[in-house]
């Protein structure tokens, strides 16, 4: 049960993982990556594709950040950030659990 | 229409109109069907195949009440093999047990359980079940246990709009992901029982308060979806996302609608399940096209920038209460009947030493097939 569940907030050490109700899957008549979620469809971008596909339990925020920093050959820093910030809007959301 | 539309991203099946609850507001038309008008279970089947292979990727099993239709597994599991996102909107009565354990093994995603009161008093008053609220409480239970996602919907009106605090109690109590506060939307027998349904201005800004404190305070922990009283909004709600748009209904009987309350508009003639492809009905059917997109807007809508954010309202309001489909929903602000919404709320509106819930049963017009 969860009567108690706390709002989940980013920290490096967060493995991240979809909420079990939510799917990703591939749409072959748009051609395009689709979220299903509870009343909801949404179309991530190609980055934030690359960071939902890494939510699997067991990946480390830190861990999704180097992988991304060398894929995209971008600053860890900002990459950093921009994940951080994901992350915490689809946990929000309760997309994703931390 | 000058291109194609595209297509369809949710459908609402409307698999029955029977239900054990008989609540005065139902979306359901005023004409319900009996079950011996409901399409056979291949016709359904069929129906969710055809829509799979159209690009929908969310179905909304609803009715009535669909947990009544005995092959509501089979489409689920028809559904969930073909990658649709499952979503079932009942009142939770009977569900809980091996029925629900059924659904969930044939892939169920989403349960959607409706109270029509905050505790079993209105409930059941409401409802007019009085073992409805402890069934809904175990289905809600249930539903958790078994890891399927969890949204209490609690469609507001008078004679529960005080007990907004006590739902979202009740939500952080089941364990809910989400709490669905809709204001009950005025079409059909909720229209017919109007007066005694309709709450005051002073009840719905208190309603706001809560439900916006509500959500910063429970941010990451429920969802609160709120669907706004529009009788006293500024602006109209973007009825089905916009008319053909993204989403469609089935009724019963197999016919094909762009809303369910579509066919109190007289002049729309429309298709039904099997006349041809489900596809072709989505891209070509006049009634789909009627009011698609922008260019069958009138002025205000026509030249107005929120022309495509709210796709000029509701068109079955814009009838009823403007007189033309294709008028712009009198809740808009823009109007030129917006005058009016303050008059039908102040003609419709009791005096206001009686406008609480109270604990009278008011003479609503209690839903029931072969009413007409």
């Amino acid at each position: 049960m969860t009567a108690d569940r706390r709002r989940g907030i980013v920290s490096a050490q967060s493995r991240p993982r979809l909420a079990p109700y939510v799917r990703l899957r591939f749409d072959p008549v748009r051609n395009a990556w689709a979220v299903l979620a509870p009343e909801r469809v949404l179309w991530p971008d190609a980055i934030g594709l690359d960071i939902l596909r890494r939510c699997d339990g067991k990946t480390s925020i830190s861990a999704i950040v180097r992988e991304l920093a060398c894929e995209y050959d971008g600053q860890g820093q900002e990459i950093d950030a921009d994940v951080g910030a994901f992350l915490q809007e689809w946990a929000d959301r309760l997309l994703v659990r931390l | 229409m000058t291109q194609a539309p595209f297509p369809p991203i949710a459908m609402l099946a409307e698999l029955t109109h029977r239900c054990p609850l008989q609540c005065p507001y139902c979306s359901n038309p005023i004409d319900l069907l009996k079950a011996d008008r409901e399409m056979e279970t291949e016709r359904w089947l069929d129906v969710f195949e055809q829509v799979a292979a159209m690009g929908v990727l969310q179905v909304h099993l609803s009715g009535g009440e669909p947990t009544l239709r005995r092959d509501l597994e089979q489409f689920v599991s028809t559904l969930s093999q073909t990658g649709v996102y499952t979503n079932l909107i009942t009142a939770g009565v009977g569900l809980a047990g091996i029925r629900l354990e059924a659904l969930a093994s044939a892939g169920l995603d989403h349960v959607q359980v409706s109270f029509q009161g905050a505790n079993a008093e209105t409930t059941a008053r409401i409802g007019r079940h009085s073992g409805a609220h402890a069934q809904k409480l175990a289905a809600a239970r249930h539903a958790r246990a078994l890891g399927l996602a969890l949204t209490i919907n609690a469609p507001i009106h008078r004679h529960n709009i005080a007990e907004i605090p006590d739902y979202i109690d009740l939500a952080l109590s089941l364990g809910a992901e989400r709490l669905e506060i809709a204001n009950v939307q005025y079409a059909g027998w909720a229209l017919l029982n109007r007066r005694y349904l309709l709450p005051d201005g002073a009840s719905i800004e208190h309603q706001v308060a809560t439900v916006e404190a509500a959500r910063a305070r429970l941010v990451g922990v429920l969802e609160i979806d709120f669907v706004v009283a529009d009788h006293f909004a500024t602006y109209p709600k973007p009825c089905m996302g916009g008319w053909g748009r993204d989403a469609f209904v089935i009724a019963p009987d197999g016919l094909v609608l762009p809303c369910h309350a579509a066919m109190t508009i007289p002049s729309l003639r429309f298709e039904r399940f099997g006349s041809r492809p489900l596809a072709d009905i989505w891209r070509d059917s006049p009634a789909f096209n009627a009011f698609r997109g922008t260019d069958w807007m009138l002025e205000p809508c026509r030249s107005c920038e929120r022309r495509d954010v709210d796709w000029g309202g509701c068109r079955c309001q814009a009838l009823a209460l403007a007189g033309d489909a294709a008028a712009a929903d009198p809740v808009c602000v823009r109007s030129p009947l917006h005058a009016r919404m303050a008059m039908l709320l102040e003609e419709t509106l009791p005096p206001s030493d009686a406008r609480t819930g109270g604990d009278l049963i008011p003479p609503f017009a209690f839903r029931r097939i072969g009413r007409t």
